[in-house]
């Protein structure tokens, strides 16, 4: 791994209503790495970008950047540009100039005598820098374009343009992608992910997107409530997730009460199934994540346990289908069509059970009783939208 | 879409405007371009140049209301630019004292606000008694070796740019507060990011979008200043005559001419178009420039 760029240490941040938005943040990021803070709305990650950005400075804890302590140093004197949410570009200036504004600003440098000078970039390479960032951001011979006139996506990479052409050390990036449209936003998701690795630098990146987060990250950081809930890769959220609050929140996942009964055997529901999971008292009460594409369906005679189907929903690669479990309902993506009604049995391979820590989370997630409702509210964009508003206000 | 659905909502308006600002125009254009002449059936109106050729003699006039004009609205942009980006950022509570402060007044009658600023500028007004009682007057006479009993305020070009500060500062904050409420906090800070400091924040973003503002802002007290009359008489005493004063003495006054009036008129009112044109040239053409 690469060495340490930025650090927080016991970062609080609690606002003038009386608000607590972070809780004792620890968390550093390590240079050159894409790093994804990720949450529900109002989960604080906004805040924390705007910590890092130096628009907030955090009621309590030490922000260090390359080791220096830099709570109270300006957002123009740092290190770090942004690319806002909903792009903040300016409108009385075209394309070009909106990527030259920050090359524009002299810099403050240390002359010969010690003085603090005012250095101008020379025209020539503040014109060679802003070309060169718009081929990266492949908006080649949209220079003397105007900022109306361009789609969301062309915006989308003005905004990267003008933060990157300043050679920032930290790219933060707050839901960079929210205001385009699904296709677009795979698009920008390879985008983000080749500009980053072409000019190896750190980009933080904000989001309340799964999928996102898991497709573009080096590491993801899930937050909750203002608190760190993991760190990790993709890969280890989604296959060990540290309490039932990631488990729900990335990808979809059966949660279920569980009891150790020995290393590497948990029972459910009262049946004993072998697992890959050790380091548990004996017979510690647990929670299980099963995840639906973990489970095979067989016939009922043959089944671990056995259920009755509640509803189908065919969705092109498999059919989502929910199994009542003595009352549990849980959720199983599989190619097989099973019908409504139909009395079913199911078998987990080891691999495909994961057993966490009870937590505060324990009981209120993981549970497809509701799922229809659940499942409307996901997939309607507008309801997500009002929430995000409603968690901009607050921060 | 609207247009053809509910296009007759606007009549009333547009008669309205026939009846009260096209046809007193074409009346004032008719007058402008004809003389009175004497004939045996009676007086009959002809055709003539001449009310705009005789006009010369009043350049000074022109000169004196368009340059005041001028000092009035720079001095109403000094101040209510400053205060109306005050007022923007600060709290609401704040926000609103000043407001009040600045409606409270533009709730009496021009005229009376006018007289208080007579009584408070005359020789043995106000503030005159009050430069007496502190001995600013003696330490002037001491200082300059003059000997003067009262500061002259009334009866100067002061006092008659004093007033249309006063009656028209309102409008010039107004407009520039509006659009600096409305401007987008996200700019300042993507500025701030981008390396800016306060200054160059106001400079290369805040005063650059707000800028619609001020052209509103300057029409809306360039315009009436350029035509002020009952000003410049009072606080003038007579001495700074302006094109409003001038205007109004061919209609009403001793020097009874409505034909030259109306000719002044015109004049005035193309230079005034003429200026806000290129004001609004420079707003971009966009934003609420106003225009009358």
């Amino acid at each position: 791994m690469s060495k340490e760029l930025i650090r927080l240490k016991d970062v609080s941040q609690t606002f003038d209503d009386g608000v607590t938005v972070l809780k004792d943040i620890n968390i550093y990021f390590n240079d050159r790495e894409f790093l994804t803070l990720l949450g529900p709305s109002g989960c604080g990650k906004t805040t924390l970008l705007r910590i890092i950005g130096g628009f907030q400075t955090p009621t309590a804890g030490e922000v260090y950047f390359d080791g220096e302590k830099i709570n109270n140093v300006p957002p123009y004197k740092r290190q770090v540009n942004t690319v806002f949410q909903k792009y903040a570009l300016f409108p009385h200036l075209n394309v070009y100039e909106n990527v030259a504004f920050g090359l524009r600003i002299p810099r403050e440098e240390t002359g010969p005598n010690g003085k603090a000078v005012k250095v101008k970039l020379p025209r020539a390479e503040i014109d060679a820098r802003v070309r060169e960032m718009l081929e990266v951001v492949s908006l080649k011979g949209f220079e003397h374009r105007s900022i109306a006139s361009l789609s969301g996506g062309q915006q989308q990479r003005v905004a990267i343009a003008r933060a990157l052409v300043n050679r920032p050390k930290v790219l933060l990036l707050d839901e960079p992608l929210g205001a385009l449209d699904k296709r677009l936003r795979k698009d920008m998701q390879q985008e983000l992910k080749r500009i980053q690795q072409r000019l190896g630098i750190t980009f933080i990146n904000v989001t309340h997107d799964q999928e996102e987060a898991l497709a573009m990250s080096d590491t993801v950081v899930v937050m909750n409530e203002g608190v760190v809930q993991q760190i990790g890769t993709p890969e280890d959220i989604y296959n060990e997730p540290k309490n039932a609050f990631v488990a729900d929140f990335i990808g979809e996942s059966n949660i279920v009460d569980g009891i150790m009964r020995a290393d590497r055997v948990v029972e459910i529901f009262n049946r004993r199934f072998p697992c890959l999971d050790a380091g548990f008292e004996k017979d510690e009460p647990v929670d299980v994540v099963i995840r639906p594409e973990d489970v095979d369906i067989v016939p009922e005679a043959e089944g671990q346990l056995r259920g009755v189907v509640t509803s189908v929903t065919f969705k092109g690669v498999h059919y989502d289908t929910i199994v009542d479990f003595y009352g549990f309902k849980w959720l199983i993506e599989t190619t097989d069509y099973c019908p409504v009604d139909s009395r079913i049995g199911i078998k987990i391979d080891p691999d495909g059970i994961h057993v966490m820590k009870k937590s505060k989370y324990s009981g209120l997630y993981g549970d497809y009783s509701s799922y229809s409702e659940e499942y409307d509210e996901i997939n309607d964009p507008t309801l997500l939208e009002a929430e995000e508003e409603r968690a901009d206000d607050e921060d | 879409m609207m247009r053809t659905k509910r296009g007759w909502f606007a009549f009333p308006y547009m008669i309205w405007m026939a009846l009260f600002v096209v046809i007193p125009i074409v009346i004032m254009l008719v007058y402008s371009l004809t003389v009175p002449v004497e004939t045996a059936e009676g007086e009959v109106l002809r055709g003539s140049l001449e009310n705009f050729t005789g006009m010369t003699q009043y350049l000074s006039v022109f000169g004196r209301s368009f340059w005041l004009a001028l000092i009035a609205t720079v001095i109403c942009l000094a101040i209510g630019y400053p205060v109306a980006y005050l007022m923007s950022r600060e709290g609401p509570g704040f926000q609103r004292v000043v407001m009040a402060l600045i409606m409270l007044p533009m709730w009496m009658n021009f005229l009376l606000r006018t007289y208080s600023w007579m009584a408070i500028l005359e020789n043995n007004g106000l503030l005159n008694q009050l430069f007496q009682k502190l001995g600013v007057i003696a330490l002037y006479n001491r200082l300059t070796g003059s000997d003067i009993d009262h500061f002259q305020m009334i009866r100067t070009s002061g006092a008659v740019v004093l007033g249309m500060v006063y009656n028209y500062l309102p409008f010039m904050i107004l407009p520039i507060y509006t659009v600096l409420t409305k401007l987008d906090r996200r700019l300042i800070e993507a500025a701030e990011d981008l390396g800016a400091n306060a200054s160059t924040v106001f400079r290369r973003v805040t005063l650059p979008l707000s800028v619609s503002g001020v052209v509103s802002g300057v029409t809306m007290v360039f315009v009436p200043a350029v035509s002020t009359f009952a000003l410049s008489r009072l606080l003038g005493g007579g001495t700074q005559m302006m094109l409003g004063d001038l205007i109004e003495n061919q209609f009403l006054g001793g020097a009874y001419n409505p034909h030259l009036g109306a000719a002044i008129s015109m004049v005035m009112m193309v230079i005034v178009v003429i200026c806000m044109l290129v004001m609004n040239h420079f707003g971009d053409g966009e934003g609420e420039a106003v225009m009358l």
